[in-house]
């Protein structure tokens, strides 16, 4: 069905704006519980980042069936919409179509609102439910029409004559904000790698268990290649250092070898601290199956290592961006800044694995736990039974941490091709220095 | 003896700057005459001095012998150079500067009046035994038996028999032979009558295939007068030479003695003086007869300046002083050949229509054995007031060949951008078959076809409008304010491609492009094109690989307008917006100005019904009247100019409206 909502980042007028639209093309553009998902996930990013809201309007309303869940949170919406124009951040309809029902607060929640003649329709009830209502026999213009609500309700700042002209209007009310962004922006001219980023796709893990040596895939990203590398002969299954991409400078932190012992948690904690106390948006390429695991390293303290890495994660201030470029796995990935701890943009490679562990590791896991509990409870425990569970458990696993499963339950900002790497993260910076970029202050920089 | 110290040059545009650059060399003061138009003309410039003659017309300015006489005495210059064209050859104007005392840089007035009228100047010539076309005059109810005999043996076949009153092709007929004539000259007769009332005729020798050969003749006070050899100039369009070559390919040793004798005789039945053209008519064997003589420096002189080494100004200068004219000239050599293209501001499609407008680059290459008379520079403004040509392009070879094909090239790499040129109908003459064999004569462009010699290569169309698209997003990219270094029009989910629109002439061209990477998926008027490939691209240049050939598309811009060159040829066009203002468009039944001009009469009135195809307005533009006509019936609802008023291109002139649309 998808969310019958398109949304992204694009630049209108020379601003950077947060464009959520309307896919009238399925079902009518009606609202379903992803449609709602996606859309609040559109206006946090529009919020966190400072960005303007651009709202293509043509929906149907709520898709009725699903309406249980749907119904009470779509009120987020509205709230979100004038939070926004609160903090100063400004909203802008443009409708294209029909807006009705609780869609009409689309419109008359936004700063803005632009009308297309003879397609807007925007009102609290059609006639039919008018009709129900009160007797009356009203028609839709004139209940709801461009050219009513222009000249006599006052909703449509703007008249447009046909879609187009609505677009023109649009990008006129944008170029008129006189827009100007609050991060400090680029620090250095951007230059291209000096390596070529369709190796990417050589590169480019197969599956998770193939290590990747994460300075390839920089030498394809960061401006003219150069990464200055920080604790490099220290915690080497974690790589850190700093770099600029499309003239922004960002540090980055990318699992090398899978796991992370106490030593890769540590430093990243100290990066991380570095980071905010320069004010410098950090990059996460997560590629690992999650913190070492044994009696040893239990023994040396691996909880409390990466505690530390999960509270500086979590307590750090300047945009985090992550991509998941292999393998994202158990604690793992709220080390390295997963979903839950609010990166201002996630994306996925179209390889990359989202899951509390691999579906294979996962399978046997559970097929271990069996076996003990038939064990403590007597039972016998059934081989064939184990091995035809197990495999379906392994099957299930995989589908379900496929990169495409995972976005289409916004656990990430969308899939994206290795190669665009560089391209995505240059708009990632560029849209988050729309906000001030201010790192966490209080204590200094723990040497852990 | 004269010495000329300051020279006041009494014209303006290409034919100034040259007579400028030679006063220069020989350290000879200039002054300049010009117009409000021309207030900052290269020439202007490139004078010493200069004088502003009030008004915009030639009438009002370079026209005016007494305004220029006293700009010559005012600045104490104390001769004038006439140019060509305007007082060049008017001999109250030469008479006034003697009077005034001041040199007039051309021949004796005398000698002027003497060639104003072309049939006096027909007898003086055959008196002075230069050939003239035979012709005989045949009175209304003369018996013709002996005078027709005469007629066949003095003038030969083939003649023409014509009626002496009237013209428009009535009463005119072909005789080959003796036998055809009588009949012909009794046919002849009786239509004349008919339609004239007056029986007379005219016999004259029909020259098929004319060609028309010039011969430079030059004269000083001490009874010298040579000849610089002949020129050729019979590529023409509707009387105006185009092409002009010296030598001629078909004048040989023993006939450039004869022309150059007969041009020398003429030269002395008028007592010429100064710098002269002699202009003949040649047939298919090579007879040639006399047409004129031009009492001036030519348009195309330069091509017998590349030949003979000579400076025909410097040399008119020294005649002007008195003096001798130099051994180089009194015994001048014939070496190689040069060719003139003359590069007018005009659409040959629409039947050479004077194009005016800014010329937003004008750039001719420059290069060995090529030689640029230009009156304009990037930036000018080429108006309606004067003469459209923009300049003179000129190529030096060893032979002709190689003269020929280094003008062709050195046009076909020019970049004149803001106006409509006859560059391709040029270019295309001097690589159709029969001029480069040299089989030419003045009916040229009536045998070919001109929309066929400037037909382009067909991918042009496809190309540059790729090109130019690929151009502008490469400068949007270049000025974008945020994420400059992501390439064009780029998304993480691939859909839909940029879209673009160019006005070409009549019709849009729409272009679809997605880039991805090196590689486009490109579109044109939805035809989807081979594998194209960008290897770079800049505002300015596109360097672009269309189904494996490669080409470099240059692109400059103004305003809206982007102007494309290749060796595919060159285009305009025009960005059309992405997301018009819908409110102004033009109201239907709009009529527009098709070409700057002045408005010379208004024949609606608000409230008058007209048909379709009533002329309502009538423009004027380069002394041609165009009329604009009611494209449909209905009601004159507007009209937005009066009689007088001069109107930019696409001005809205008037408004009818269709009955059939209102509703």
């Amino acid at each position: 069905m998808g969310a019958s909502i398109l949304t992204g980042i694009g630049v209108v007028s020379g601003v950077e704006c947060m464009i959520l639209a309307h896919d009238p093309t399925v079902r009518s553009g009606a609202m379903n519980p992803f449609t709602l998902k996606k859309n609040l996930r559109a206006l946090d990013i529009a919020r966190e980042n400072r960005l303007p809201v651009v709202y293509l309007v043509e929906s149907a309303g709520a898709d009725l069936p699903t309406q249980s869940e749907l119904f009470v949170d779509a009120g987020k919406i509205f709230q979100k919409l004038t939070n926004l124009s609160a903090e100063g951040v400004p909203t802008i309809a443009l409708v294209f179509g029909n807006s009705t029902a609780g869609g009409a607060y689309v419109p008359g929640m936004c700063d803005y609102c632009v009308l297309v003649d003879g397609q807007a329709k925007v009102f609290l009830g059609g006639p039919p439910l008018v009709k129900m209502a009160t007797g009356e026999d009203a028609d839709d213009e004139q209940l709801g029409g461009a050219r009513m609500h222009a000249e006599v309700s006052g909703l449509a700042d703007m008249f447009a004559v046909d879609e187009r002209d609505c677009i023109r209007i649009g990008r006129e009310i944008v170029a008129d904000l006189g827009w100007r962004k609050l991060g400090p922006g680029l620090s250095s001219v951007p230059e291209e790698p000096l390596y070529d980023s369709e190796e990417l796709l050589g590169i480019t893990p197969e599956n998770f268990r193939t290590p990747v040596d994460p300075r390839e895939i920089l030498a394809r990203v960061v401006d003219g290649s150069r990464f200055s590398e920080y604790k490099s002969r220290y915690g080497t299954s974690l790589v850190t250092g700093w770099a600029t991409i499309h003239g922004f400078p960002v540090g980055i932190l990318a699992n090398h070898r899978g796991v992370m012992f106490s030593e890769e948690a540590k430093k990243a904690a100290e990066f991380i601290l570095l980071a905010n106390q320069t004010d410098t948006p950090l990059i996460f390429l997560q590629n690992t199956t999650g913190y070492m695991v044994g009696t040893s390293y239990e023994q040396g303290g691996i909880i409390k290592d990466g505690a530390k890495m999960i509270n500086a994660v979590a307590n750090s201030t300047v945009p985090h961006i992550t991509i998941n470029i292999g393998a994202s796995f158990g604690a793992g990935n709220y080390g390295m800044s997963g979903r839950a701890y609010d990166p201002r943009l996630m994306f996925a490679w179209v390889n990359a694995r989202l899951a509390v562990m691999g579906a294979q590791q996962l399978a046997g896991v559970l097929s271990i736990v069996g076996r003990q509990a038939a064990e403590s409870a007597g039972r016998e425990f059934d081989l064939d039974a184990d091995a035809r569970q197990r495999l379906a458990i392994e099957e299930q696993i995989e589908k379900e941490s496929h990169a495409f499963f995972t976005t289409a339950r916004i656990y990430d900002d969308g899939v994206i091709d290795p190669r665009d790497t560089r391209t995505v993260l240059g708009m990632a910076l560029s849209a988050v220095h729309s906000q001030v970029i201010e790192g966490r202050r209080g204590f200094g920089v723990f040497r852990m | 003896m004269a010495r000329i110290t300051k020279l006041l040059i009494a014209n303006r545009g290409e034919i100034a700057s040259r007579v400028i650059r030679s006063a220069r060399s020989l350290d000879i003061a200039t002054v300049a005459v010009h117009s409000e138009p021309d207030a900052s003309a290269p020439f202007v410039l490139e004078a010493d001095e200069a004088v502003a003659l009030p008004g915009s017309s030639a009438a009002e300015t370079y026209l005016r012998p007494e305004l220029i006489i006293a700009a010559a005495q005012s600045t104490g210059a104390q001769a004038i150079h006439p140019g060509y064209g305007f007082l060049s050859e008017n001999a109250e104007f030469a008479e006034a500067c003697a009077d005034a005392g001041l040199i007039f840089v051309g021949p004796p007035p005398d000698a002027i009046r003497a060639m104003g009228s072309k049939t006096a100047a027909k007898e003086l010539m055959a008196a002075a035994g230069v050939p003239v076309l035979p012709g005989i005059s045949i009175e209304d109810g003369e018996v013709a038996t002996e005078v027709l005999e005469r007629a066949a043996n003095e003038i030969g076949f083939p003649l023409l028999v014509k009626a002496a009153f009237g013209g428009g092709g009535r009463g005119m007929r072909v005789v080959n032979g003796r036998d055809e004539l009588a009949t012909a000259v009794e046919g002849a007769r009786r239509e004349a009558v008919g339609a004239f009332g007056n029986g007379a005729v005219f016999l004259e020798r029909l020259v098929q295939r004319p060609r028309h050969i010039e011969v430079q003749v030059f004269a000083d006070n001490h009874d010298n007068v040579v000849h610089l050899f002949e020129r050729e100039c019979s590529i023409q369009r509707r009387y105006q030479k185009i092409l002009e070559e010296a030598p001629s390919p078909v004048v040989d040793g023993s006939r450039r003695d004869a022309l150059g004798a007969a041009a020398v005789a003429a030269a002395r039945a008028i007592g010429y003086r100064g710098a002269g053209t002699v202009e003949f008519i040649m047939d298919v064997s090579g007879e040639f007869f006399f047409l004129e003589v031009n009492t001036r420096l030519q348009v195309e002189h330069p091509v017998t300046e590349l030949v003979t080494g000579l400076d025909l100004v410097a040399l008119q200068l020294a005649v002007a002083e008195g003096k001798v004219l130099p051994e180089a000239a009194l015994r001048p050599t014939l070496r190689g050949h040069a060719i003139e293209a003359r590069l007018y501001a005009e659409d040959v499609a629409a039947g050479y229509l004077p194009s005016t407008g800014r010329l937003d680059l004008f750039e001719i290459p420059d290069r060995p054995g090529v030689r640029v008379d230009a009156g304009f520079r990037t930036g000018d403004e080429v108006s309606v007031f004067y003469d459209p040509m923009l300049a003179k392009v000129m190529a030096y070879g060893e032979d002709r060949e190689q003269a020929v094909r280094l003008l062709a090239r050195t046009l076909a790499d020019s970049r004149v951008h803001g106006v409509v040129t006859n560059r391709d109908l040029l270019i295309g003459i001097l690589r159709e078959d029969e001029f480069l064999a040299g089989d030419i004569d003045t009916g040229y462009l009536t045998r070919h076809d001109p929309t066929v010699l400037m037909a382009g290569d067909p991918r042009l169309d496809v190309i540059h409008p790729l090109a130019v698209a690929l151009a502008d997003q490469a400068q949007r990219r270049a000025g974008a304010v945020v994420n400059p270094a992501v390439p064009s029009g780029w998304r993480n989910v691939p859909n839909q491609p940029q879209e673009v629109a160019y006005r070409c002439g009549e019709r849009d061209i729409r272009v679809r492009y997605r880039i991805d990477r090196d590689r486009v998926a490109a579109e044109v008027e939805g035809v989807t094109l081979g594998p194209v490939r960008i290897r770079s691209s800049s505002a300015d240049s596109v360097d672009l690989e269309v189904a494996g050939i490669r080409r470099t598309v240059r692109i400059a811009r103004a305003g809206s307008i982007r102007y494309a060159d290749s060796v595919l040829g060159s285009s305009t066009l025009e960005e059309q917006p992405r997301f018009p203002e819908l409110e102004n468009a033009n109201t239907a039944g709009s009529l527009v100005a098709p070409m700057p001009g002045t408005v010379v009469r208004v024949m609606a009135e608000v409230g008058q019904s007209v048909a379709a195809g009533d002329v309502l307005i009538v423009l004027e533009a380069m002394k041609m009247e165009h009329q604009v006509k009611a494209p449909h019936p209905g009601t004159v609802v507007q009209v937005g100019v009066s009689a007088g008023q001069t109107v930019d291109q696409g001005a809205v002139l008037a408004i009818v409206a269709d009955p059939e649309e209102e509703s």
